[in-house]
């Protein structure tokens, strides 16, 4: 009992503590305290969330803090699951925000960043432990203006400030539909519990007009397809380790809301709901990559990635949550449990990808990918730190990411059991656009990781850079062991995220029958697999195959010489293949979702034209959501905007107007309701 | 124990053949060409001749070009182990699936792709470019084909997709089945580098994509990279074989049922390469862009496999 409230109690303490150390102290020292700091706060939320999955706790903990405040926090499996999400990205970002802080020293605010860091680790871990609606959103409010002061960090940046009113825009239009959903859950009293919301009889409309907002308000942060607008925006324009938090944790918050819920609060729903989220989770997973391929900023195709495997998981708990309603609650858990899988993989991955671009981005002062190169030779700990997210991100066996996507797989095929065949049918169409996706983020990342690290240096920056400092590596390869850890020991993991969904007394009770060996064994012996024997393998026959060779006398010369050039001596950066090159084919195929524009001007000689003086191309890709849903919709705010803009005149005696004429509509208004 | 052995044989035989079975293919092209052709033991001699030259490695690439042969070759031989050549119930079953199967090829994929990138070679880059394009494209066909297969078996276990099409032969003939191997086949002259999506023949550099890719390799890691090459079109034929016409893989492991099993291995994969053979000399290679037609029809047959699959469950 002791040892969990000290846990809590460090967790509150050190963040706070934290944040005030940066506001107070400057330089290396207090980069270190809010490294440290954080790391501590980070480091009690993971092992107070593994001693809860482990059975070390009570199913739930429930504390009271300040009760006029009206807070209240409680821990059960999801809120231990996303604890360790939490802590295990935040360690590793804390660790390397203090080296990677340190080229802002002087140039930036490091005040802000190293405060806003602490407060957003705070309030994601309040949040998670939320026990009614007033903490929940709070601690979300909280957790969006420190991301918004952060992604403002580098504000002189171009593309800074846009992007973030984009952000500050989207959070706050689903902070709005959030709160109203709270309203309608509550009944009007945010200071409701949880738990007398779950027990709270609704009418369908309410629950479904509920679900509805929850599926906006928790999409805008999680970023899924159409609403994701903001984030290949603000992801790359933070500090790199803050875009590892934004993208690893922040936009799961959207995932932790959603279930909290949906299968938590509402307990499930019509097989609409699921499909609905399915849908989205297909849409942007497939969309996601796309946009993906065509982008060259290496940090906005992290970001692209990040909408395409929020999709992946949001395929998992949309495929959890139409079997939960058809009453198919093993397949239900294997869906979730495949999203939530997918959830800690994801953060593991891309947490380590963004921290790899951050110390590319520290070394060569670029984030185009086509000034990159041959970087594998200059920073190679950096190349293999990244090449293990880029296997991973791949769902390459028998890393994490192919684990979680075998997990989605397995409880999509699963689908053939829904006994509406016109219904069942989505489920091998959602399988094809899986795959699918998944092909194309192979093909992304082969030129993300061939084009950035590969070959030889396309510039000079890149030919200068230098391998990040040791507390940047520290944070890159505790990322990559548990993209290793979390891909070999499946069984173990699953066995955790099962533990975190039975706490949900009203999600169908978690009969979770995978088998605890070591093959990861589905519920009915749809597929099997396992990772550890097949990584075994792999390692021996990677040992044999050399032996072989040198048992069979093979020739063990080696020569270094030029690449071959045609017969041309001598190769240039100019002759390399380009990122935009790699990406041509698959921009011809789905050209028609692209639409590209293109630009081609040629300047001819003046006295002939048959002399080409320049030829210039140019050629732009922006996604059309942007053009078909965003453009008018900012045209009609800004007009709003402007329209609005007239009520407030600068003259007191209009004020005053407004306010006696506010009140009157209010008292007739209270007048009628009674 | 038996069955280890076995497997351990099976991935022997896997080796030993697919040199044969490339060379096979070549030897039916020239006669059905009006040519004499090499041997059919050529592709032998030439691994044992790259295998005795010394490498040429460019300055530009990394550890990775010289690493990624090895990669490539083990995830390959895993994959050896892990399919049902001669026997099911094979003792690895529980370690990999059909989709385990499908990703760890991926995996050779996908180093092999940047080992084409890494010595900085525009030919290595676009051999890459168009390894991946194709690769993906084909992932949506190759996991419909899965979904149609499991639907019928109630697993993605190979050994169980094997079982039951053996107990209910009927279900070989089903519409589903046969529109899944159609969907497959195509896959697997895309995944394997034959026409009409790629040319094994060629060295043009403009028209080929495994090829241009492995361009900067010799000696040794070129034999292993070919070696392994030719490993997968017979992982991908005996695939083709055993799961949708599965008569003649053993099931009870006696020296009689797994001398039945070679032999009916080695009808099915002369009959295949004949098929493959034939097809290549009628057909010509597409233009690369209308290869994602190509795959896109493997697509719409793998996708009326599932529907067919569901509806006459």
């Amino acid at each position: 009992m002791a040892s969990e409230h000290l846990l809590l109690v460090m967790i509150l303490a050190a963040y706070p503590i934290g944040a005030l150390a940066a506001l107070g102290i400057r330089g290396a020292p207090g980069r270190g305290l809010v490294a440290g700091c954080a790391l501590v706060g980070a480091l009690a939320g993971l092992v107070l969330g593994a001693v809860r999955l482990g059975g070390g706790l009570a199913p739930t903990f429930t504390a009271s803090f300040l009760p006029l405040t009206g807070i209240a926090l409680r821990i059960d499996g999801l809120s231990a699951f996303f604890l360790i999400v939490i802590g295990v990205v935040g360690a590793a970002s804390a660790v390397y925000g203090f080296g990677y802080s340190a080229a802002y020293e002087g140039r930036y605010s490091l005040r802000m960043l190293g405060a806003m860091l602490n407060v957003l680790l705070l309030s994601m871990s309040v949040q998670v432990m939320a026990d009614n609606a007033l903490t929940f959103l709070m601690a979300w409010e909280a957790m969006s203006l420190s991301v918004y002061v952060m992604v403002l960090t580098e504000h002189d940046q171009p593309g800074t400030i846009r992007a973030a009113h984009w952000y500050i825009a989207f959070t706050h239009a689903g902070f709005a539909a959030l709160v109203a959903m709270f309203l309608l859950l509550s009944a009007g009293d945010l200071t409701t519990s949880f738990a007398a919301m779950r027990s709270a009889p609704l009418a369908h409309g309410v629950r479904n007009a509920a679900f509805l907002l929850a599926l906006f308000g928790f999409g805008t942060k999680a970023g899924v397809v159409p609403l994701h607008v903001w984030l290949p925006m603000a992801h790359p324009v933070a500090p790199s380790h803050v875009s590892a938090l934004m993208s690893g944790v922040v936009i799961k918050m959207g995932v932790y809301g959603l279930l909290r819920v949906t299968i938590d609060l509402l307990a499930g729903g019509p097989a609409w709901w699921g499909g609905l989220v399915l849908g989205l989770g297909t849409v942007s997973a497939l969309l996601g990559v796309l946009y993906a391929l065509m982008e060259h900023d290496l940090k906005r195709l992290l970001a692209f990635h990040s909408v395409e495997n929020i999709g992946i998981i949001f395929i998992g708990i949309g495929a959890g949550l139409m079997f939960q309603s058809y009453g198919l609650t093993t397949l239900a858990t294997l869906g979730i449990i495949g999203g939530l899988y997918h959830t800690i993989n994801h953060a593991c991955f891309k947490g380590l990808l963004f921290l790899g671009a951050g110390s590319v981005l520290h070394a060569t002062g670029t984030r185009n990918m086509e000034e990159m190169g041959g970087l594998i030779k200059r920073m190679p700990r950096t190349a293999l730190f990244f090449l293990v997210g880029a296997c991973a991100i791949s769902a390459l066996p028998p890393l994490n990411g192919f684990v979680s996507e075998w997990l989605v797989f397995q409880a999509l095929l699963g689908g053939s059991a829904i006994p509406q065949p016109e219904v069942a049918v989505i489920m091998p169409i959602a399988v094809a656009m899986l795959a699918l996706t998944s092909g194309l983020a192979a093909a992304c990342f082969v030129k993300a990781f061939g084009i950035t690290f590969l070959a030889i240096p396309r510039s000079p920056e890149a030919e200068h850079a230098h391998e990040a400092p040791l507390s940047m590596q520290a944070g890159m390869v505790s990322l990559a062991l548990m993209c290793a850890a979390l891909g070999l020991a499946p069984s173990a993991v699953v066995r955790v995220i099962g533990a975190a969904l039975s706490g949900l007394e009203r999600f169908a009770p978690a009969e979770v029958g995978f088998t605890l060996g070591l093959p990861l064994r589905v519920p009915g012996a749809v597929g099997e697999m396992s990772p550890p024997l097949l990584a075994l393998g792999l390692v021996l026959l990677l040992g044999l195959v050399p032996l072989g060779f040198w048992l069979a006398g093979a020739d063990r010369r080696l020569r270094f010489g030029d690449t071959w050039g045609c017969g041309r001596i001598g190769q240039t950066p100019r002759m390399e293949y380009t990122a935009t090159a790699f990406a041509e084919p698959l921009r011809r195929v789905f050209a028609e979702l692209y639409r590209p524009s293109r630009d081609l001007s040629i300047d001819f000689h003046p006295e002939s034209k048959y002399f080409v003086q320049s030829i210039e191309y140019r050629s732009e890709i922006r996604p059309w959501f942007e053009r078909v849903l965003y453009d008018p919709l900012v045209h009609v705010l800004g007009t709003a905007a402007t329209w609005v803009r007239r009520l407030q005149g600068g003259s007191v005696h209009l004020y005053l107007v407004y306010m006696t004429v506010a009140l009157m509509v209010l008292l007739t208004v209270a007048r009628w309701g009674r | 124990m038996i069955g280890y052995v076995l497997v351990v044989a099976q991935a022997a035989l896997a080796l030993l053949l697919a040199p044969g079975l490339v060379g096979l293919i070549r030897w039916m092209k020239a006669r059905l060409q009006n040519r004499r052709g090499a041997p059919v033991l050529q592709p032998y001699w030439e691994l044992g001749k790259l295998f005795r030259k010394e490498v040429v490695v460019s300055n530009n690439a990394s550890w990775l070009f010289r690493a990624t042969p090895f990669i490539v070759f083990a995830s390959v031989v895993a994959v050896t182990f892990l399919v049902p050549i001669l026997a099911v119930p094979l003792p690895f079953d529980g370690v990999g699936d059909l989709l385990v199967v499908v990703y760890l090829l991926l995996l050779g994929t996908f180093f092999l792709s940047l080992a084409g990138l890494d010595p900085g070679s525009p030919f290595g880059g676009m051999g890459a470019s168009r390894e991946m394009t194709v690769a993906a494209l084909a992932e949506p066909t190759v996991a419909l084909a899965i979904f149609a297969l499991a639907l019928s078996a109630g697993s993605t276990n190979l050994g169980q997709i094997v079982a039951r099409t053996m107990a209910d032969p009927g279900a070989a003939l089903s519409p589903g089945h046969l529109l899944a191997f159609g969907a497959l086949f195509i896959v697997t002259l895309a995944e394997t580098g034959r026409l009409p999506i790629d040319n094994p023949a060629t060295h043009l550099e403009l028209t080929m994509i495994h090829e241009a890719m492995v361009l900067e390799y010799s000696g040794r890691y070129l034999a292993l990279i070919e070696w392994a090459a030719a490993v997968k079109l017979l992982i991908f034929f005996s695939l083709l074989g055993n799961l949708f016409v599965p008569w003649g893989v053993s099931v009870t492991m006696t020296p009689s049922t797994l001398a039945i099993a070679v032999a009916s291995l080695l009808a099915k994969l002369v009959v295949l390469a004949g098929v493959v053979a034939v097809l290549e000399t009628r057909i010509a290679k597409l233009r690369l862009f209308r290869v994602p037609e190509l795959l896109s029809a493997s697509f719409v047959l793998a996708l009326l496999a599932v529907t067919s699959s569901f509806l006459l469950r």
